[in-house]
């Protein structure tokens, strides 16, 4: 087990080096962006005077490697600062309690999470099995039948599958409510119910790779002499398949499982907005429109932890995965 | 009940390729009894294993079975429903296949792969099979039997796998096994203890089986009656014995002739002559990992020297470092007495050009796409700056000393020649640059035994021709006695044993020279049994280990 943990230890490195340098290009990025909040927030008739008041108050005239680190460092130690938009908030009207954008993305964060998760729940399992019968029925009508459906339902806009849905399962037969607007103190159940409108969207829009590598990676092995050999043993072909094929094709699909997923909590803007669902999603977009400096760092930061971190747990996954790793000489 | 247990008929197998159908297997019968051993022999492209697979009522993808009746014990496996069939692989009809170490599944502990048919078909229980397996793994004299099979196939050596593999065939005491070159993937040495345990188990259990090998002395060990095959056709069939001492037809008289191309050996080089190359005390390591170690000969002008060893004995490290692919860590290379830089990048392109390669697999080493006029036209305008029509004429030179027709062959892509056609090229490429020493790693070792007769005639012609210096990288030892002038015996990275051809097939012998030379099967029929009894099972390699515990 030494070298597998030795080889997990050096991923786990490699992705925290990651995020540090993403962090870096995030915020020359966000830097780089033309406009500032001074200007937008004070509109066209601004004095320079006032812009530069604002500008020192919120330390953007700053040097921009110490502003940099000061904000790495912040963020190391948990403190995620506090948005632009609440700061001039507190000033102009006076109050002087401050919402960190920890607690402003807090719950929104944890709905994005439960969204991707449920998603997952129904995706995953869902495609693996079409994929694993359209390998063991390849040339079938139902593997046809399956490859166009999920190659459609990738190529229609996402925003036009949730308005299908909504039609059938909502409008037509009220199984789910079209709103959903997730309330605290709900149920489990409730609650997956409410977010289950925009899960099928997703699942729509995500079955289709995934069931499209579980096929090709099991139908690439099928040739292997080692299936041959399982069926001349007179294994029955779902067997064969299942037993045989598949834990040999996992790493590939896990790495197209771990994008996907990494997709469902960075790239549903379009389901959120449609179902008015309260995700990072929506926070992100309109803090890129106020130029909200602090909170389009986190928001991207986060997304980026959600790349890095998807990726590393395939990568370790598919190590796991291969018993030549797992168990040497 | 009879005793027939297969019974093939005009049985027709076709191919698809690019959308046409093309006949495989042209009408073939083959018949067989309970207890019985058939050899099936043939080169590659004769339809054996084909042949082999439809008496188990398969065929693979892209193939299917055109004509004729395949009968298993009076069922008819060519109309049976494949839930019928599936009930009789495995349990009665079992395969044994070429690499063992592909055909075992990666993902799961042998074992379980052992157990699978035997709980599959409701043979035994899940326990009954392990126990049943492990008494296997003892009978087929596996070390640590108790233990072995709770190992990945990554950690068992080839020559276990086959063994392993021969007891998951007998999972379910099947009535018939197909072997299908179970020991062709094997070294000589280890080739042994593999048929051995082959023979004894399937006489211990009565079992039939269809041994199919291109190798007749293999063949003549394990086969009650042998039948030949070329092209889809039977050739003939006879039995062992009749068949070995009287073939009837010109092509198997012409296969049981190969072995004997032998050219003289060379009268010895006078004392004091400068080799052309000379390897001189080279240690090398990949990585930490030490793989040779203080590696000295000599190779003369116009002579061959055949460097033997199993896999893993550093054969093709030597080369590599000959080459300066591999720069040694200690010891050094000289070419006409003078020192050549260790790292290929730091010598000149005279000192590359005066030594080339060709390769075990000439399918891979030349560039698909490329045509073969481009492919030999390269290194001659890399070496000799030719171009246009002086490089054209080079080139068809070339062709003539490999005896293909340039005009014919120029334009051709390598996928439009035959293997040993393929491996002229390589041949060809090697001359275009003019060498005065060439490497030839395994060249034969992938081809059947007439063409590599034809290639291995056509080097001595070309070294007579033009002085060339070969050192010969292989693991058969016919080869050898065809080839070779001298003779360097290597094993885990050290020289054993080295000297002039016609001393080194004459005792004594280092014992590791005498292990390799005996355990070259011979056409005899007795060649194996004898052999064992002489050595004693002691002697069969890690059977020792297994009979002490």
């Amino acid at each position: 087990m030494g070298s597998v943990g030795k080889i997990i230890l050096q991923r786990l490195a490699l992705g925290a080096l990651t995020l540090v340098i993403v962090s870096f290009v995030i915020f020359a990025a966000v830097n780089a962006l033309p406009g500032d909040f001074a200007a937008a927030i004070l509109g066209q008739g601004a004095t320079e005077e006032a812009k530069t008041a604002i500008r020192a108050d919120i330390g953007l005239d700053r040097p921009f490697f110490e502003r940099y680190f000061t904000w790495l460092g912040s963020i190391l130690t948990g403190d995620l600062g506090v948005s632009y938009a609440q700061m001039m908030f507190a000033t102009n009207l006076g109050g002087d309690q401050l919402i960190s954008i920890t607690d402003q993305i807090g719950p929104r964060f944890f709905n994005t999470m439960f969204l991707a998760g449920l998603t997952a729940v129904i995706a995953v399992p869902l495609s693996l099995t079409i994929g694993v019968l359209a390998a063991l029925y390849r040339g079938s009508v139902f593997d046809r039948v399956a490859n166009v459906t999920t190659l459609s339902s990738i190529s229609a806009p996402e925003f036009f599958l949730a308005y299908v849905l909504i039609l059938f399962l909502a409008v037509i037969n009220p199984l789910f409510p079209v709103i959903a607007l997730p309330e605290d103190g709900m149920s489990l159940i409730e609650r997956a119910r409410i977010t289950m409108l925009p899960a099928l969207t997703l699942t729509l829009v995500v079955t289709a790779h995934m069931m499209r590598m579980t096929r090709a990676a099991i139908l690439n092995l099928l040739a292997s002499p080692y299936i041959e050999m399982a069926r001349l043993k007179g294994v029955s072909p779902m067997r064969v398949i299942v037993v045989h094929a598949l834990p040999n094709a996992l790493a590939p699909i896990i790495n197209v499982i771990a994008l996907n997923l990494a997709y469902l909590i960075t790239g549903v803007v379009v389901v959120e907005v449609v179902f008015v669902y309260p995700g990072i999603g929506q926070l992100f977009v309109d803090a890129v429109k106020n130029r909200d400096i602090p909170m389009v760092q986190v928001c991207c930061l986060i997304f980026a932890a959600a790349y890095i971190l998807l990726n590393l747990t395939a990568d370790v996954m598919s190590i796991l995965s291969n018993p030549r790793l797992r168990h040497p000489k | 009940m009879s005793d027939q247990l297969v019974k093939i008929r005009g049985l027709k197998i076709e191919g698809r390729s690019d959308e046409t159908w093309n006949p495989i297997i042209n009408g073939v019968d083959l018949d067989l009894n309970k207890g019985e051993v058939l050899g099936l022999i043939g080169e590659s492209g004769a339809g054996k294993s084909t042949m082999g697979l439809a008496a188990m009522g398969f065929t693979r993808d892209g193939c299917r079975i055109s004509g004729g009746s395949v009968e298993f014990d009076g069922i008819d496996l060519v109309n049976a429903p494949a839930a019928v069939k599936r009930g009789l692989l495995g349990k009665r009809i079992a395969y044994v296949a070429q690499s063992a170490a592909a055909s075992f599944n990666p993902a799961h502990k042998l074992i379980d792969q052992h157990t699978e048919a035997p709980t599959q078909h409701s043979v035994q229980s899940k326990a009954e099979s392990e126990k049943d397996g492990i008494e296997l793994y003892r009978r087929l004299r596996l070390p640590d039997p108790d233990n072995i099979g709770f190992r990945y196939p990554h950690q068992v050596s080839g020559g276990q796998l086959q063994r392993a593999m021969t007891a998951m065939a007998m999972s379910c005491r099947p009535d018939l096994i197909i072997f299908d070159e179970p020991t062709t993937a094997l070294d000589v040495t280890t080739q042994i203890e593999v048929l051995a345990s082959i023979r004894d188990i399937v006489e211990q259990f009565n079992t039939a089986a269809i041994y199919i090998t291109h190798d007749l002395a293999v063949v003549a060990q394990m086969a009650d009656k042998i039948k030949v095959l070329l092209k889809g056709d039977e050739v003939e069939e006879a039995d062992t014995r009749t068949m070995l001492s009287a073939p009837k037809q010109e092509y198997t008289k012409s296969l049981w002739a190969v072995r004997s191309f032998q050219r003289p050996q060379k009268p010895a080089v006078n004392v004091g002559a400068t080799p052309v190359v000379s390897v001189q005390n080279v240690t090398a390591a990949y990585g930490t990992v030490p793989v040779l170690f203080d590696v000295s000969f000599d190779i003369h002008a116009g002579r061959t020297v055949a460097v033997v060893g199993e896999s893993g004995s550093g054969k093709s490290t030597t080369a590599r470092c000959i080459t300066g692919l591999l720069p040694p860590k200690q010891g050094h290379i000289e070419f006409d007495g003078q020192v050549l830089p260790l790292d290929y990048r730091q010598r000149d392109k005279n000192q590359l050009r005066q030594a080339q390669m060709i390769y075990q697999m000439a399918d891979t080493a030349l560039n698909p796409r490329k045509t073969i006029g481009e492919l030999i036209g390269r290194p001659v305008q890399f070496y000799s700056g030719k171009t246009g029509a002086e490089k054209r004429k080079r080139v068809d030179e070339l062709l003539e000393q490999i005896e293909l027709e340039p005009t014919q062959y120029f334009n051709r892509l390598p996928s439009e020649l035959s293997g040993g056609q393929k491996q002229r090229i390589g041949i060809a490429r090697a001359l275009a640059a003019e060498p005065k020493f060439i490497i030839c790693d395994e060249v034969t070792s992938a081809l059947d035994q007439l063409v590599a007769e034809g290639i291995l005639k056509l080097l001595a012609d070309l070294q007579d021709k033009l002085g060339l210096s070969y050192m010969f990288i292989t693991h058969d030892l016919a080869t050898v006695r065809a080839i070779s002038d001298e003779v360097v015996v290597m094993k885990d990275g050290k020289v054993v044993e080295q000297g002039p051809k016609d001393q080194m097939f004459q005792p004594p012998h280092h014992p590791y020279t005498d292990l390799l030379l005996s355990s070259v099967p011979e056409m005899d029929p007795d060649w194996l049994t004898t052999l064992l009894k002489e050595r004693g099972v002691d002697n069969i390699g890690d059977a020792a280990v297994d009979k002490m515990a």
